[in-house]
Order: structure tokens, then C-alpha cells, then sequence
């Protein structure tokens, strides 16, 4: 039997890796595009020598072989260099010549990505393209007991609240004696949750907020967006754009030492505060920056040395107890503003969450609660706890709210809700699904990249590349190279687009509800499901 | 559709008045079902102003339940005033044993007792009666209220007025309130028979609140024990009423603002914005949506429609010094007031509110822009 040199156990063929680079000679035009745009150097120009048997005719000459030399492409095989799937080759060929095809097979790269003892880690998203919020259906259509509304002519009250909003009772009082009112931000209800400057790229930052700035001054949609765990840039800080921006902070505390410095000088209060407990994609587990992307300018921001990872502690390290907690933290937060501005925790879905909000909900300075789901998306973090981590955002979120109808807080309380919302397109129905479970508000981030941006990842593990700061279209990147790819003008058309489709699907789904003058909070007898197990868990109708 | 029908007069009136009312706007409603709220009473029941009147449908072993309870609780009863139809009911409506309206004295350890108090346990006294007829249907009961009588029956209003034997002329209200219709959206039951009452409060509603749910969910979790019900998704309009009213404090012309709030933008705008947009926020599950024309009657017989934040539902109001009339249609109002100078009648629009104070001396309108 021939020798086929070395071998060790993580010697691959294209055949086991989870995409196949296919390559067409014929189409080919050896202008080497395909080989330089590759994020990961998937692919490499080959040499390739093939051998011809030429059989001329008659008897005279024998047949021969003739050996020829021709050049193309080498799919790596190596587990570092194994081509993620992202196309980037199909997207720059000329020819259409080259482009990756996902294996029928299962594939037997997922034994081999933890080389040097390292596990695998990716940004994206759990690798699962199922969604329940895709299966849930708006049931109750009005029809002739009451007039389906017109969602192009009606006027319609697409708001939320954002902050602890008193009891009637006490509303009243209040104002009856000048007493405090806790602030409250009425917002669009669609929110761009925690994406940071420095899991983002420059380009794509600055993009969102001219978008958001744009869909407040002109549109007039009060759309507000969380910086995430890595501080926020100084002039925005010290800009009147600060009031769309809501702050978050998390275990790293990056960027508040420049936040702090900063609020003397703030033109504006911040929308609001958020306390990062958890993430839906990694509960449990704080943020992570790995050193690729930690420049000289993220440095700066975040205050720290660059080039180095930086991981988040899974918790705030000076808290013992959710009531100190909460207690604690949320009104020092709030403190820091003059109690004007809302300070609200996120945390991952856990089956712990009614013990946190039963918590929050006896702390009369607890703005709301935001909870991120399972299908959460993360810049970073490792493979087993997205794909295998955290907790379905419905039923979490349907508990949470079902416990504040209980206690009768329903409305003090505002719940919003992430994890995977819009993760297969169906982002006005997702939406909708979680407000009419129970949420406040939704909040959204990686479909802000995927729709305002062409970010190219999947939940069939394409791409997901995102914690390596070698984003093809230069989204989550701090190369140059590669975020100069993204026009932030054009991030910004694309979010004003979002939001305006957004929009229009939403009274397309709210009209034939009856529902126009407040956004349906619970209104549980809108939905159906085919399912009868999620039907008896959710509280919604089984519909078959 | 429903149909509503509601008067407040200086003179006392039959309920005919509105039944009638209602038999000229029958192209409108199905004639499925009629509920009538009569207050301030005249006639024989002038007499006992401040006395609780029983108002409901017992069967004969209801009625043995109810006095063996009403006694337990040491109430007296004062005077009887009973339909019991002899013929055969009209097609469609149940034969019933009793249709019962009693005047109650209160036990003598109750005339101690706050004012609250007392209210309190006439409204729990009703819930429980209620309870305790649920099982078998043995006890009806719509209200236990000083000073108000209420009917319900699933038939055609006017045969049913005339198979009660409702132009007695010893039922006599000053103020009435009449639907025509039973409810359709969820199963038939008297219960869902509008008007609802509580505690004073009676509202009547011709239209389909899509916002039912969250607003159950919120009034059920006041810790009230009044808040329940709900066979009718209307029923939440009586309980925010209520809400409102009782327990804020907040004026009827709040009532329209917690319905239907102004627009973010428009409290922008509003001389009274702050106070408008705290009362929106802290109210929020309460607001409505859908098509609803609401027409409501207060403790102190101040009469008041409303309309949903589009104007969805038609109403009407009209009259002269003495006499108004709230309807759904202008024929209902035609019928009851014929001579009018109908120049002033009055469409309520989507920021409106109009009541006829208990003085009856015009129809005052209030427009949610007002400070």
C-alpha cells in the first residue's frame, strides 16, 4: 500500500471539514481575489500536475503519458485554517468561478477545534436556526364584531416605558404633592441592545448612531440604543445625541473611568443605565475581547493596556447578594445622575429569573428588567456555552410577566426582552410574539448587523468569526483593512430601513388586532400555536 | 351591534321609554338580549332611598337560600316588588321562577358603620350571593345597591318588556340605562348582559374592547374583589370607572383620559401635559383599544358617553332643560324626545366626553385638550 506521508489524528481531508471550498478551472481566471479576501486563509494558489495518456492512432507510436503542471486553488485543511463558510470568495470572484458548499456530512472538524487544550471560541449565536417565536401566530383577526384598522391611514402609538413607573395610586399622590416621580424614557419599543465599541468596528458604531440619530431628529421614532460593556466614545459622551444612548455597565467596568470624568460635562442625561448581569449567548460568563481586537484606540476607551484579552468576570466582583446587588448598584447609579436617569439590570433567561425580578420589584429605584434569551448573539465567547447554555427567551419572559400580573406589577415593572428575536428574518412577528407574551420592549443586535450591515453569519455556523477581528465586512473588526470595507452612511440608510419596515409590520400585525391605541403588553388571547405542550406552557390557545 | 339607550329626567319614567327606544333602532342589534339600570328612583321605591334593593333572577330554592342567608346577616326586608310573568316566556328567553327586586333594612349593627363600610359589604354581600348561586344557576344576582334596580333577560327587548309586565307604573326612574343585546363574542350569559354595576357606578358599552385581556389581568390584580367577572369583555369599562373615580379620586373627565390617553405628541402640546402623561403612564394597562361608544352613570346620577380614541361607534345626545337622552342612534333619540330643538344634539367625537349633571339642565361637553 502507498505511504500518504504523515499523518497525525487531526489530519483532515476537505471532506471532513464542515464547508468545501469547490473551485471551477474552467471559470477561473488565476486573478487571486478569492485567495486574499479569505478571512482565514482558507484557501491558498496550488500547483497542481496532472497527467494526460495520449493514445495516438495507428500502430506505429506507442501511447504516452504526458505530465502538465496547472494552477488553482488548495482548500487548507489544518483545523485553524478550516474555511468557515463565510463566501466572501463567491462575493469577489469575477467569474463566479469559487464558493464554499456546506458537507451533507457531519462533519469531524467539531473534534479537532480545540487544539493546544484551547476549546473553541466564535461570536454568533447558538448554533440552532429553530425559533418558537417563529411558530407562534396572531389569531384573534378582527372581523365585522369590530373593524380590522387600517395600518396604513390610522394613527397608531407604537411607545414604551422605560423606568419604574409608580402605582396608580401613588402616580396620583405624587403629583398631588409634588412628590418624586421616578424618570421614565417613553421609547420606541424596539431597542438595539448591548453591542460594544470594540466588539463593533468603528465604522459600524458610528453607522448606528447616525442612524439612530436620524430616525430621533427626522423621523421622529424615539429609537434608543446600549453602548454594551466598553465604554462609550468622548464626544458622545459630551454630545446632545448622548439622550438616545443608553449606557451599560458590566463586571469589566471598561470605559467608565471616562464616563465618570465625563458627566460634568454632559449636555445631556443618558436614556438610561444598564447593569449587564448576564447575556443571553453566555450566561453565566462575563464579556469577552480577545486581544486581536483590543487596539490602541479600544485601549483608550476601555482604559486598559492594549493587545491584551480582555475577559469580564463573570459577576460584579464587590457584590455578595442580589440585594446588594440591587440595592446597591442601582442606586449608586442612579445617585450618579441626580435619580434622572432609569438604571435598569439585564440578565441572561435563567430559571432564576422570577427570584431577580421578585427582587427588583420590592426596589422601588429598579427602572425595569431586561432579559436575553438563549439565541442571544455575542462578539466572543466559547462554543458550549452558546450552543448549550441559557434559557428559551418565551417561556422566561411569559413567567416573568405572569409573576408581575400575580403580585399586581405588571405595569411598574417594564420587561424587556432579547435572546434571538428576528434570528431567521421574522423580526416584526418575533416582536410582536414577546410583547403580546408579556415584554415592555424588545431588544435586538444581531440582526441590526445582519440587516444594517451584510453581516454574513448563521446558526448553520457560518462565518462566526467575529471574535477574531477578521469580520469580512469589517463589522466586528479593528483592522483598517478590513472595517474600511463598511460605509457607516450606508449602516445608517440601512438601520433607518430596519425600522421603517419594522414599523410597517408591526401595525401590519397590530391593525387586524383591533390594537392601535397602546402597544398590546399581554395581550396572550392574540396568540395561537400548533404546538399544544407550548400552547399549556406559554398560557397561549392551541390552534391546529 | 349593540344598542344603548340611557335618559335622565326630572320626571320620573317607565322603563318603557327606553325600551321603546330601543325597538326603533332594532335594525341595529339582534334582539338577543335587554339590561336595564334604573336609578333615582320614583314611585313606591321613592320611599326607601337609602335602603339596598336586591335586583335578580331567583329560583323558588333560590329564594329560600337568599332568606335564609339574608337573615343569618340580620337583614330585614323591607319591600317586595316581583315580575313573575304568568304566560309562556317568548321564543329564545329561559322560564324563570323570579324575577326579584327587594328593599332591604341593614342589620342594626351595620348603622355604625362608615359610610365605606357599608358599601364595602353591600358590594361583598352581593359577590357572595352570586357565588353561591353559580353552581346551579339558583341565584342571579345583578345588584345590591341603595337606590338601584337592574333587569336582564336573553329575548327581544320589547317582548320581553311586555312579557315582565314592565310598564307597572310602580317602576319609575329618573335615570335609566338600556341595552339590547346579549353578548356575542364569548358564551351567552346573563351575566355578560351589560350594563354592569358596581358600587354606584353602571356603564353600558356598544362596541368590542381588543385590549380586554391585559385589562382583566390588571383590575383582577388590584386585590379588589369587586374586579371580577368579565364574561363581558365590556365589563372592564364599569371596574375602570370605578378605579378611576373611587379609588384614585380622579375626575369623569379623567375617565376619558385613561381610556384613551392623548399621544406622546400631543401631551407635548397639552397645557396640562406632566399631570396627563404621569395619569397615562401610571394607567397604562388600562388603556382601551377597538371600537367603543360608553355611556355610564355615576353615583350621583351624572349621566356621561364616551368615545374610543377613533370614533369607531355611533352616539348621541339631546334633550331640553328636564330631560336628555343618550343613544345610539338618532331614531332611539327621536322616539324618547320628540320635541327638541335638535339643532343641539350633540355627536360626541374621539376627544369628547358629555354628561348631564343630576340637575339636568344642559349637556355639558368636555374635550381631552381642555385643562
Amino acid at each position: 500500500m502507498e505511504s500518504v506521508g504523515k499523518m497525525t489524528p487531526s489530519s483532515l481531508s476537505a471532506s471532513d471539514l464542515p464547508w468545501r471550498v469547490l473551485w471551477d478551472k474552467e471559470r477561473c481566471t488565476l486573478c487571486g481575489r478569492c485567495t486574499a479576501v479569505c478571512p482565514v486563509q482558507a484557501i491558498e494558489l496550488g500547483v497542481h500536475r496532472q497527467r494526460l495518456f495520449q493514445a495516438p492512432l495507428g500502430l506505429t507510436q506507442r501511447p504516452t503519458n504526458i505530465v502538465k503542471v496547472y494552477h488553482g486553488i488548495d482548500q487548507k485543511t489544518d483545523p485553524a485554517h478550516a474555511c468557515v463558510g463565510c463566501a466572501m470568495c463567491d462575493y469577489v470572484c469575477p467569474n463566479g468561478a469559487i464558493h464554499p458548499v456546506r458537507s451533507d456530512q457531519v462533519d469531524k472538524l467539531r473534534f479537532h477545534v480545540n487544539q493546544n487544550g484551547e476549546p473553541r471560541r466564535r461570536g454568533g449565536r447558538r448554533n440552532d436556526p429553530r425559533s418558537i417565536l417563529d411558530e407562534i401566530k396572531f389569531i384573534r383577526i378582527s372581523m365585522l364584531t369590530d373593524p380590522a384598522l387600517d395600518a396604513g391611514r390610522h394613527d397608531f402609538e407604537l411607545r414604551t416605558l422605560l423606568g419604574r413607573v409608580l402605582p396608580a395610586e401613588e402616580m396620583v399622590k405624587s403629583m398631588r404633592d409634588n412628590g418624586w416621580i421616578p424618570p421614565v424614557r417613553e421609547i420606541y419599543p424596539l431597542v438595539i441592545g448591548s453591542m460594544s465599541f470594540g466588539a463593533l468596528s468603528p465604522t459600524m458604531w458610528e453607522g448606528i448612531q447616525m442612524g439612530v440619530a436620524y430616525l430621533n431628529e427626522e423621523l421622529g421614532m424615539p429609537v434608543r440604543v446600549c453602548t454594551g460593556e466598553g465604554g462609550c466614545p468622548p464626544r458622545l459622551l459630551r454630545s446632545r445625541f448622548l439622550k438616545y444612548v443608553i449606557l451599560q455597565i458590566a463586571s469589566g467596568y471598561f470605559g467608565w473611568d471616562e464616563i465618570i470624568h465625563a458627566l460634568p460635562e454632559m449636555k445631556e442625561d443618558p436614556c438610561a443605565v444598564e447593569i449587564k448581569y448576564g447575556q443571553g449567548a453566555k450566561p453565566g460568563d462575563g464579556g469577552l475581547l480577545m486581544w486581536y481586537k483590543v487596539n490602541r484606540l479600544i485601549a483608550a476607551i476601555r482604559g486598559v493596556p492594549p493587545g491584551v484579552s480582555l475577559p469580564s468576570p463573570p459577576t460584579h466582583q464587590t457584590k455578595y447578594s442580589i440585594e446588594e446587588s440591587v440595592a446597591k448598584m442601582i442606586q449608586s447609579m442612579a445617585m450618579a445622575w441626580g435619580f434622572r436617569v432609569p438604571v435598569y439590570p439585564k440578565i441572561s433567561a435563567t430559571s432564576t429569573t422570577l427570584a431577580v425580578l421578585n427582587n427588583l420589584a420590592r426596589n422601588p429605584y429598579a427602572a425595569a428588567l431586561a432579559v436575553d434569551g438563549e439565541d442571544g448573539g455575542t462578539g466572543a465567547a466559547y462554543n458550549v456555552s452558546m450552543n448549550h447554555m441559557g434559557h428559551p427567551i418565551a417561556s422566561n419572559i411569559r413567567d416573568a410577566y405572569l409573576n408581575l400580573v400575580k403580585i399586581g406589577k405588571q405595569n411598574e415593572i417594564p420587561l424587556f426582552a432579547g435572546g434571538g428575536v428576528g434570528k431567521n428574518g421574522n423580526l416584526a412577528a418575533n416582536a410582536a410574539a414577546l410583547i403580546m407574551l408579556g415584554a415592555s420592549g424588545i431588544q435586538i443586535g444581531k440582526y441590526v448587523m445582519q440587516a444594517a450591515a451584510g453581516c454574513l453569519g448563521g446558526e448553520n455556523d457560518r462565518c462566526n468569526i467575529c471574535n477574531i477581528g477578521l469580520c469580512p465586512k469589517g463589522i466586528t473588526s479593528q483592522d483598517p483593512r478590513l472595517y474600511r470595507r463598511l460605509d457607516p452612511e450606508a449602516v445608517a440608510e440601512r438601520l433607518v430601513d430596519v425600522y421603517r419596515s419594522f414599523d410597517t409590520e408591526l401595525k401590519k400585525i397590530l391593525a387586524p388586532l383591533g390594537r392601535s391605541t397602546s402597544l398590546p403588553i399581554g395581550m396572550s388571547d392574540a396568540l395561537g400555536i400548533s404546538d399544544g405542550a407550548a400552547a399549556a406552557r406559554l398560557q397561549i390557545r392551541h390552534v391546529i | 351591534m349593540c344598542r344603548l339607550f340611557a335618559v335622565t329626567s326630572r320626571e320620573p319614567l317607565s322603563p318603557m321609554v327606553a325600551v321603546r327606544a330601543l325597538d326603533v333602532m332594532k335594525e341595529g342589534h339582534d334582539g338577543s338580549g335587554m339590561g336595564l339600570f334604573l336609578t333615582d328612583l320614583g314611585g313606591p321605591f321613592e320611599r326607601f332611598r337609602g335602603a339596598p334593593i336586591l335586583s335578580g333572577i331567583f329560583s323558588h330554592e333560590g329564594i329560600r337560600t337568599l332568606d335564609r342567608y339574608m337573615m343569618e346577616l340580620d337583614f330585614m326586608v323591607k319591600y317586595k316588588f316581583s315580575l313573575r310573568p304568568t304566560k309562556r316566556p317568548p321564543e329564545g328567553t329561559p322560564k324563570r321562577d323570579n324575577y326579584l327586586i327587594r328593599v332591604y333594612d341593614y342589620p342594626p349593627e351595620w348603622l355604625s358603620l362608615s359610610k365605606e363600610e357599608i358599601e364595602h359589604r353591600l358590594m361583598v354581600t352581593r359577590l357572595e350571593l352570586r357565588r353561591m348561586g353559580e353552581k346551579d344557576d339558583s341565584m342571579i344576582v345583578f345588584s345590591f345597591w341603595p337606590d338601584v334596580i337592574m333587569i336582564k333577560e336573553v329575548g327581544d327587548p320589547m317582548e320581553l318588556a311586555e312579557y315582565l309586565g314592565l310598564d307597572n307604573e310602580e317602576l319609575q326612574a329618573r335615570v335609566i340605562l338600556a341595552q339590547g343585546r346579549q353578548n356575542t363574542n364569548y358564551d351567552i350569559d346573563i351575566y355578560a348582559c351589560h350594563p354592569f354595576f358596581i358600587q354606584g357606578y353602571a356603564t353600558m358599552t356598544n362596541g368590542e374592547n381588543t385590549a380586554f385581556v391585559p385589562i382583566r389581568e390588571y383590575l383582577t390584580s388590584r386585590g379588589f374583589a369587586g374586579y371580577m367577572g368579565y364574561h363581558s369583555d365590556s365589563e372592564v369599562f364599569t371596574h375602570i370607572l370605578h378605579f378611576a373615580h373611587r379609588h384614585l379620586g380622579l375626575g369623569i373627565e379623567m375617565y376619558k383620559h385613561i381610556l384613551t390617553p392623548l399621544k406622546d405628541e400631543e401631551l407635548e402640546r397639552h397645557p396640562d401635559g406632566r399631570r396627563l402623561r404621569a395619569v397615562k403612564q401610571a394607567c397604562r394597562p388600562l388603556i382601551i383599544d377597538g371600537p367603543n361608544c360608553v355611556i355610564g352613570c355615576l353615583p350621583d346620577h351624572t349621566l356621561f358617553m364616551v368615545q374610543d380614541s377613533k370614533k369607531l361607534r355611533p352616539g348621541v345626545v339631546g334633550g331640553a332643560p328636564g330631560m336628555f337622552a343618550f343613544s345610539s342612534e338618532m331614531c332611539g333619540l327621536d322616539a324618547a324626545i320628540p320635541v327638541r330643538n335638535k339643532s343641539e344634539d350633540f355627536q360626541p367625537m374621539k376627544y369628547d366626553t358629555v354628561m348631564v349633571p343630576p340637575e339636568r339642565q344642559e349637556v355639558m361637553r368636555w374635550n381631552q385638550w381642555e385643562r
